[in-house]
């Protein structure tokens, strides 16, 4: 189970490929991952820029949590979580959940249960910047 | 006791305030420890907390030195 922080753009491919690299061959069948990329609008405005705040610790903490949790309600061979902050820009990778398994029936659901825990609970902070100028993302949604 | 207040995103913004440490008379809440960094202001609606990195309810208490955060709903992951 591997959960980083990154405050630099990264190639969820590389990250991937790189972590199979530890594996003993031939013993998983299924990889899911979702990656969630940077779009250029939201809530009907052209965005610039996104700025990602994050609590460290707890946001650390929590991460490798949801990974032990997924562990125990799945027969997984591995998981990764990497997520973006600092200063984000259209197109770029912000976040990337994966599960590995020997079947793919676990594989999904195990990755679909990190990126929704990631997003409904993870201490992150979207400020984005649009022709208008910052907005937190979370008061532009209840406007 | 003391206390480690610590405030993200908007709240950062509006209470103008980072990072402070306060003194509480014991027992003392997390709503508590609000209105002592703040000096009483008007709580946000929607207002998350945490106790040492895990989250909490404004009604919870606290013990001399932790760590309480502030913050508004979360926007992590993606579409």
């Amino acid at each position: 189970m591997t959960a980083q922080l990154r405050g630099e753009a990264f190639d969820p491919w590389q990250e991937l490929a790189r972590t199979e690299t530890g594996f003993v061959k031939g013993k998983h069948g299924a990889c899911a991952s979702f990656i969630g990329t940077m779009r250029d609008f939201n809530v009907g405005d052209k965005v610039h820029s996104m700025s990602l705040e994050h609590y460290p610790e707890m946001t650390q903490q929590f991460l490798e949590a949801i990974c032990t949790e997924a562990a125990s309600r799945w027969n997984l061979i591995d998981s990764l979580i990497i997520h973006r902050f600092g200063e984000i820009k259209p197109g770029e990778p912000i976040v990337l959940t994966a599960a590995w398994s020997e079947h793919r029936s676990e594989a999904f659901d195990a990755c679909r249960f990190l990126i929704e825990e990631l997003k409904a609970r993870a201490p992150f902070w979207k400020k984005e910047t649009t022709d208008t100028g910052e907005r937190w993302v979370h008061d532009a949604a209840s406007e | 006791m003391q206390l480690k207040v610590k405030f993200f995103a908007s709240l950062s913004e509006q209470t103008g305030l980072t990072e402070t440490t306060v003194d509480a008379d014991s027992p003392a809440t997390v709503l508590d420890a609000w209105n002592l960094a703040t000096g009483d202001q008007t709580l946000p609606v929607n207002i998350l907390c945490a106790i040492n990195m895990a989250y909490a309810r404004l009604d919870d208490s606290v013990s001399d030195g932790d760590e309480i955060a502030f913050f508004p709903p979360v926007t992590g992951g993606c579409a």
